[in-house]
């Protein structure tokens, strides 16, 4: 007779502790979204439902700083993304394709490391980096920033996929007469565009919130959506930061859906 | 161009291939003719596969030369060799229908758009596929991706085809038509196929001629009755069909015949193969070619250990006096008698249908 399988829920305290941790994980995230669409200026009083606060994020005194944070986070986030989708895919190719070279061990460790070090230390190094050479902090500074920590999250899918592509297509395709690179872009790229295309959203969604090393490579007077709203925050919150930070979750929530899906794509075809 | 009859196609000259310590290939020399239905056959792990990548390019070799229609191809990459390969999975385009996994050669050799499709066309209709060609190969039996990757690989009109057990993922029934349907392909287009099997039941049927591959060295090249007929050596006897391993000792080896003693001490006289010597050897005798006879007349003797009723034969093992195992087949006619269990009977052979090989 076959075991039987063990049932999660028999686990002693599985019941509280799952609760517990689904409340601490998403209780603050249901409270400031419901909180956005009150009417009163408390934070914590209930006066009735409005989209006076989402108002005010556009169109109140406010809203030109916002949109200009807006637009700098998504103009960064789309480069950023595009840059680090581009390098994550040759450093895939390289490490996936290229046969064993020497330093492929330390070359996938060089790739995956900025996953491991603490993004604060990341954030100083990189300060005290572009100070070193003489950079003005700015857009660009951000920007160069964030492709540097966006490429291994668009690795990681882009090389999950590429690992699950065989290589007989694209020896399928050279014995076809193809060069290398017909191969590449003929059969390989469009193979693994889901994974691509993952990768891309998850790199976007990375750059679009992050706040650490923003905050420390951004200079005087440029702003991004986190460091915005971090401004604000210092001087008092206020419910219209609960309703940015509500339409910034409902982006974010959007994008990780688009990732998991455009991963999920084309596995079917097979 | 020397590419008429009987000119040589591939020629592999002197080819070894090491990964690392392992020896993959050996000293391979293979000459394979033009227009040629040649197989590599051999078990799993033998080489043969390598050899075929080695042609088609995936594979570098560690030395040798291989030669199509005269020329050293080895250093080419395999988008310059004027050879296709039938893959053993297919490997089909999956983001391509089964028209544009057709074209896709012709179009990578310059070919236009339209004399591409109509190619692929023609080529789909000589496979039968015509009413797929706008399906994507995930939509199609695994008999019909198999025949889009023949037309993919056959409509570049390549001067070899080579194939990689392309038979090895379809069910028994569709695997004997397909055997067929490539022979008669083979014939239609005159291009040489090399094809690559661990079956040697497909290598016997379809096969102009056969090399036997194991350890990563050639054994014996020959046409199917040459092999199974001929043997050289014990792994050939054994590989290639059924046979009896008869341990004797060799007075004397002449030419292409010896001279031997049985185990019982009779003295026998039968062909040799080519490299066999005097000493210690085997015989190999097929189960076919075994009779059942009155001990007294008998070349041995042995004691009946198992009967198997296979409805036209019946399979008797035997057990010879100093234990070694006989099998022989008999005809399952009016005349035959079949002994019993335990029963000790004569075996017989003639002369032509024992082999002294190469041990």
């Amino acid at each position: 007779m076959m075991a039987k399988k063990p049932d999660l829920r028999r686990f002693p305290g599985f019941l509280p502790l799952t609760v517990l941790c689904v409340f601490l994980l998403y209780a603050p995230l249901i409270i400031v979204a419901v909180y956005s669409f009150n009417d009163s200026p408390s934070i914590t009083l209930w006066g009735g439902v409005s989209l006076r606060w989402y108002e005010d994020v556009f169109w109140g005194p406010e809203s030109d700083k916002f949109k200009q944070a807006a637009i700098n986070s998504f103009v960064i986030a789309v480069a950023a993304a595009s840059t680090a989708t581009v390098i994550a895919t040759m450093a895939a190719t390289a490490m996936l394709r290229a046969g064993s070279f020497r330093g492929k061990g330390a070359s996938f460790a060089l790739i995956n490391l900025p996953l491991m070090v603490p993004e604060i230390v990341t954030a100083v190094a990189t300060l005290i980096f572009f100070s070193a050479i003489g950079f003005t902090t700015g857009i660009l500074t951000i920007l160069i920033a964030h492709i540097v920590f966006c490429i291994p999250f668009a690795y990681l899918p882009i090389a999950a996929r590429m690992e699950g592509i065989e290589d007989v297509y694209e020896q399928a395709a050279q014995d076809l007469y193809a060069t290398r690179w017909e191969a590449f872009r003929l059969i390989l790229l469009p193979l693994m565009t889901p994974g691509i295309l993952s990768g891309f959203l998850l790199a976007f969604i990375i750059s679009l919130d992050d706040f650490i090393i923003t905050n420390f490579v951004k200079g005087a007077g440029v702003e991004t959506l986190p460091t915005a709203i971090f401004g604000a925050v210092k001087q008092g919150i206020k419910p219209n930061i609960m309703a940015i930070s509500t339409l910034l979750l409902a982006v974010s929530i959007l994008f990780v859906t688009l990732s998991y899906f455009s991963g999920r794509m084309g596995q079917n075809r097979k | 161009m020397a590419e008429s009859q009987g000119a040589i196609a591939v020629g592999i000259d002197d080819v070894t291939k090491l990964y690392g310590n392992f020896t993959a290939l050996s000293d391979v020399s293979l000459a394979i003719h033009d227009n040629e239905f040649f197989t590599l056959l051999g078990p799993s792990g033998c080489g043969k596969t390598t050899l075929l990548r080695c042609i088609a390019g995936f594979e570098d070799i560690s030395k040798g030369a291989i030669r199509l229609y005269g020329d050293n191809i080895a250093d080419l990459p395999p988008n310059h060799r004027p050879v296709n390969t039938v893959f053993q999975q297919y490997a089909l385009f999956p983001h391509m229908d089964v028209t544009r996994n057709v074209m896709f050669g012709l179009l990578r050799l310059g070919r236009s758009e339209t004399e591409a499709r109509a190619r692929a066309g023609e080529v789909l209709e000589l496979v039968r596929l015509s009413e797929f060609a706008d399906r994507m190969p995930a939509h199609l039996s695994g008999g019909q991706q198999q025949r889009v990757a023949l037309a993919r690989a056959l409509v570049p009109n390549p001067k070899v085809l080579l194939l990689d057990e392309p038979l090895s993922a379809l069910d028994l029934k569709l695997r004997q038509a397909v055997r067929l349907e490539l022979q008669q392909l083979q014939h239609e287009t005159g291009i040489t196929f090399i094809f690559v099997t661990h079956d040697q039941e497909e290598a016997l049927t379809m096969s102009d001629r056969i090399a036997v591959i194991s350890d990563g060295v050639v054994q014996q090249v020959g046409s199917a009755r040459d092999i199974y007929e001929e043997p050289d050596n014990r792994f050939v006897a054994d590989f290639i069909g059924e046979t009896n391993l008869i341990e004797v000792s060799v007075a004397e080896v002449a030419g292409d015949n010896a001279v031997c003693t049985l185990p019982g001490g009779t003295r026998f006289a039968c062909p040799a193969a080519r490299g066999a010597h005097s000493g210690q050897g085997h015989l190999s005798v097929r189960p076919e070619r075994v009779s059942l006879v009155d001990p007294s007349e008998a070349l041995l003797t042995g004691t009946v250990t198992r009967l198997i009723y296979l409805g036209t034969d019946m399979h008797v093992d035997l057990a010879l006096a100093d234990g070694e195992p006989v099998t022989a087949r008999v005809q399952n006619s009016s005349q035959t008698t079949i002994p019993a269990m335990g029963e000790t009977v004569g075996l017989n052979f003639e002369e032509g249908a024992a082999r002294l090989l190469v041990d």
